[in-house]
């Protein structure tokens, strides 16, 4: 087929093209719902057992600056369907971006072509959770001011003055964005649920450089900020958000101009800070860093299709095999640890009402007082823990990928006992303290992991003795969180979160929060990363 | 159909630009077609079928750009697109780093277009994934897979009038055997242009070995060993290390920024024996014939003999610096030599065989120090035999180190970064005093 007719469909006005303007107004759900009952109806009398249709348009917005420069202004935007279905007891699969009637059918026709290929390969039937259908529903990203109705010019100044703060202080360079990110989701399933959703994520940052010459080297410090599930108010900053300390942190509102004046300072003192002796240390974890050992050795390990196999070809299996869940005494961590599954927290990543099955979000244990008692699951896999439902953590990225199990957000409940970071520090001998995250990386089966920082304070008798580099700790999971003895109280709670978590094959990105308090973990070993080329 | 020939290519982008009111206009249209399949437990898990077409339009009033993208393309629609972009390019501050667009260059044409890879379908790509499967059933052992292929554009066409077009196909495969008990795990993965070079069985049948081989595996101590890398993982390794970027070496803050200021741009960086470039003609690793930026790509040797012979200048930079523009590596070759793996195992008195390399983060960047983990068959060699399978280890190593104590090079092949699946042309190669910090559990 040559362009023309792929960019002239001629289809009547329920199947046109519709405007990319009309679509940031928001596509009228009576539209989106004819268009879905195509695709379910062709697929069902094509001889599918289920379907589901999904109508996304996702909306990007990049701002990018350098310095006193502004590198890029882009909006994206993608908009298509993608159409799942089973046939012959296997998923089939197909998306385009010809949002017609005509490409709904043809689309619907090439999914089931696609599971009957493939169900003669064999293999055990499909078995979905039941589900029952919601009729026609919508859920919107709490929010007070939407990021894409926020003037470009506000985001630049808000940028340019924050590099601006960094250069007058000495910098050599810095680099900042602000991304956006509108996912509008339409879901409609065989089952009965007609689900619109507008959600909202929006991610500021910057990277600070200071270097020395003459000693040819060089130190950054990143922003201490949080992608959120927020509206542009995340940079409205209040000061009963702010968590002050060593340097401050932000809990629902984000200073990134005071941010970028303590990053600028530190940049430069990680630059004489005194290299780290190698060896054991008692160290304290800040939830800016600490978001991301939850993400990587709590997290990844309890995805059941982990556990299960089906990511054994990338992303690996897990060693919270089902045994030891069955078994309901596998210590995973001390009894200071609870951990749940959440995709209903406010301001959170992974918040969405419905997952991209047509599952109503909800919260779980996964670890209970350290011990293993859950998993993250979907439809197809909810029989296999004798769950009679889902657990709601099916998602694409796109309308052009398949919607697979994804991590909810993530997180470490506050420990139950008053306690705040300065009483948790006095009882540290020999310690680190770290805050922000920095490297990581973790086997397959996230037994053993390493971990970087932003900023490492060496904690002697109790006090903060001043900043160390070249940090990083290497542990084994089970071992790291049967060591975590306390975990401050609910007033130091803090979301972190992965913008971008990777996963699958073709490879899908996923945002996901992680929650925690500040938490001690006794014994660590810590190693020394600096080293030397040429 | 997403994929536009080059004549239909032109006609949009000129409709495109006929819309434009800016002093600059810049338009670019990819698509793709293509599918995959993911098998996990000896059974399909997931599969698809896509095809995509998007458009970019970039317009620039003086030194204010803007850019906005789409993927619809009636009329009104690219309209739209053109006006959306010079909105958004008036309401931007001036880029005092962007550089005027370039006019007409006559690219030739690349050979990365194949039709085998173009005519794949759902019933082809099942009929090569049943191939993989019959040999992990056959070994009672428990497959997961993935295959893709594409068949892709891209064309750029700004108001200078450069016109660019690049058509091209690529397939990969990777397969992960596991034996029931959890206890072993062998990996294979593959990449071509042509699709007819893909031999799943054969592939799933080196991965199964590999996995009935590393059952039993002992802990040894971490610490300084020499390795073999076999190209899978020396891939993964090495890709972290092809940003060879001037502007971040001048500013001092790249591994290439020498001590003092300046870069390492003519100095001995590696052992003599490394040979690293770029070739878009390379009939085993094509690659398109135009950079993003609109330069022509042509063959550029990186690194000769182990000095940096080259680094890449973005137009920007360039000019700045007063030196010609060279766009970044479009494909990455590294010379190898005539031994096999097993050549370089039968010259080793004592060292580990890596199989695989796993989640590799840069820790520092300055010495390029990664981490990382080896995955899927490590085993012990000692007089030039392998002598048992050995459980991971995590490392922590540079590979500007690595290649600095390097030993050997095997023969060059085809292989794919297990993260990016990036294709790169790399050799097998043997380095001493690898280090490696911890064990690891995992199989």
């Amino acid at each position: 087929m040559g362009a023309g007719a792929m960019m002239l469909p001629g289809m009547n006005a329920l199947g046109k093209t519709i405007d990319p303007l009309q679509a940031l107004e928001g596509v009228d759900v009576k539209i989106k719902k004819e268009l879905a009952d195509v695709a379910l109806n062709t697929a069902k009398s094509n001889g599918a057992s289920y379907a589901d249709v999904r109508i996304g348009r996702y909306l990007n917005q990049f701002v990018v600056t350098r310095e006193n420069k502004v590198l890029n202004v882009a909006n994206t935007e993608s908009y298509g369907i993608g159409i799942r279905v089973i046939a012959n007891g296997c998923w089939g699969f197909a998306a385009t971006n010809d949002v017609t009637k005509e490409g709904m059918a043809k689309t619907a026709l090439k999914a089931v072509a696609v599971a009957k290929a493939n169900a003669k390969i064999g293999g055990a039937p499909v078995q979905l959770a039941p589900q029952k259908g919601y009729g026609e529903v919508n859920w919107k990203t709490p929010l007070t001011k939407n990021a894409f109705e926020v003037p470009i010019k506000e985001k630049v100044d808000l940028l340019l003055n924050a590099n601006g703060v960094a250069m007058a202080g000495g910098a050599n360079f810095v680099n900042s964005i602000m991304f956006a990110v509108n996912e509008q989701k339409y879901f409609a399933s065989t089952d009965g649920s007609y689900i619109d959703q507008d959600v909202h994520r929006l991610y500021p940052s910057f990277t600070v450089t200071k270097i020395d010459p003459t000693a040819g080297s060089f130190e950054t410090r990143r922003s201490l900020s949080s992608p959120v599930g927020m509206g542009y108010e995340y940079l409205d900053p209040l000061e009963s958000e702010k968590v002050l300390g060593v340097t401050t942190r932000y809990k629902k509102r984000y200073d990134m101009i005071e941010d970028m004046k303590f990053a600028t300072k530190q940049a430069g003192e990680k630059l004489k800070a005194k290299s780290v002796e190698p060896g054991k240390y008692d160290l304290v974890l800040d939830p800016s860093h600490l978001w991301l050992t939850i993400h990587e050795s709590v997290g990844h390990p309890t995805e059941l299709d982990r556990v299960l196999g089906y990511e054994a070809n990338f992303a690996g299996t897990s060693f919270l095999t089902l045994d030891k869940w069955k078994s309901g005494k596998f210590n995973f961590g001390s009894k200071a640890v609870n951990i749940v599954g959440d995709k209903t927290q406010v301001g959170s990543l992974g918040a969405v009402g419905y997952d991209d099955e047509g599952v109503k979000c909800k919260k779980w244990d996964i670890i209970k007082d350290g011990v293993l008692v859950n998993y993250q699951a979907i439809r197809d896999q909810a029989h296999i823990i004798g769950l009679n439902e889902s657990q709601g953590c099916c998602y694409s990225q796109s309308w052009q990928d398949v919607q697979f199990q994804r991590m909810p957000n993530v997180s470490l409940q506050p420990g139950k006992t008053p306690l705040s970071v300065d009483e948790m520090i006095k009882n540290v001998e020999k310690g680190v303290y770290i805050i922000g995250d920095g490297s990581f990386s973790i086997d397959q089966q996230r037994y053993n992991f390493q971990f970087g920082g932003q900023l490492f304070y060496e904690i002697k008798e109790g006090k903060i003795a001043g900043m160390l580099n070249d940090v990083a700790y290497q542990a084994n999971t089970q071992e790291f969180w049967n060591s975590c003895t306390q975990v401050c109280d609910e007033r130091d709670y803090r979301l972190g979160g992965a913008f971008n978590d990777g996963k699958g094959q073709p490879a899908q990105s996923s945002a996901v929060s992680h929650g925690a308090s500040t938490a001690l973990f006794k014994g660590v070993n810590v190693i020394n990363t600096k080293r030397k080329i040429g | 159909m997403p994929i536009l020939n080059k004549e239909e290519a032109h006609a949009l982008l000129k409709k495109v630009l006929a819309y434009s009111k800016a002093e600059e206009c810049e338009v670019t249209l990819n698509g793709s077609e293509g599918g995959n399949i993911r098998y996990a437990l000896n059974a399909v898990s997931t599969a698809g079928d896509i095809s995509t077409i998007g458009l970019a339009v970039t317009s620039v009033f003086g030194k204010k750009a803007g850019t906005t993208t789409i993927d619809e393309f009636d009329d009104a629609a690219l309209e739209r697109v053109v006006r959306r972009s010079e909105e958004l390019a008036q309401l931007a501050p001036a880029n005092p780093e962007y550089m005027p667009m370039l006019g007409p260059h006559d690219f030739p044409d690349s050979i990365t277009y194949n039709a085998n890879t173009a005519g794949m379908t759902p019933d082809s790509r099942a009929e090569l994934v049943a191939k993989s499967l019959s040999v992990t059933k056959e070994a009672k052992l428990t497959a997961a897979g993935f295959l893709e292929n594409s068949t892709s554009f891209n064309a750029m066409m700004n108001s200078k009038g450069l016109f660019a077009y690049n058509k091209g196909n690529d397939v990969t495969f990777s397969v992960t055997t596991r034996n029931e008990a959890g206890t072993a795990s062998g990996y294979a993965a593959k990449g071509f242009t042509d699709v007819k070079k893909l031999d799943t069985f054969t592939a799933t049948k080196v991965a199964a070995g590999k996995c009935q081989s590393s059952s039993g595996a002992k802990a040894i101590e971490p610490g300084k060993y020499t390795v073999i890398l076999e190209p899978v993982a020396a891939t993964y390794m090495l890709e972290n290390m092809f940003r060879f970027d001037a502007r971040s070496a001048e500013e001092g803050r790249s591994f290439l920024s020498k001590k003092g200021g300046g870069t390492r741009l003519g100095e001995q960086l590696l052992d003599s024996k490394v040979n690293i470039y770029s070739d878009p003609f390379n009939p085993e690793l094509p690659s398109s014939t135009w950079s993003g930026d609109g330069l022509p790509r042509e063959k550029t040797m990186w690194i000769d003999k182990g000095v940096v012979k080259n680094l890449s200048y973005s137009r920007y930079w360039a000019d700045k610096k007063g030196v010609k523009p060279m766009p970044g590596p479009g494909n990455i070759i590294m010379d190898g030599g005539d031994a096999s793996i097993e050549d370089l195992i039968k010259s080793t008195e004592r060292g580990i065989l890596v199989s695989r390399l796993w989640y590799i983060r840069m820790v520092d960047p300055q010495s390029l120090l990664l981490t990382g983990l080896t995955r899927d068959g490590t085993f012990y060699i000692e007089n030039g035999k392998i002598k048992f399978p050995v459980k991971n280890f995590r490392f922590n190593e540079s590979p500007v180190i690595m290649l600095n104590n390097l030993e050997a090079l095997g023969k060059q092949e085809r292989s794919i970064s297990v993260e990016s699946y990036r294709s790169y042309l790399i050799p097998p190669m043997k380095i001493r005093d690898f280090t490696f910090s911890s064990l690891s559990d995992a199989v």
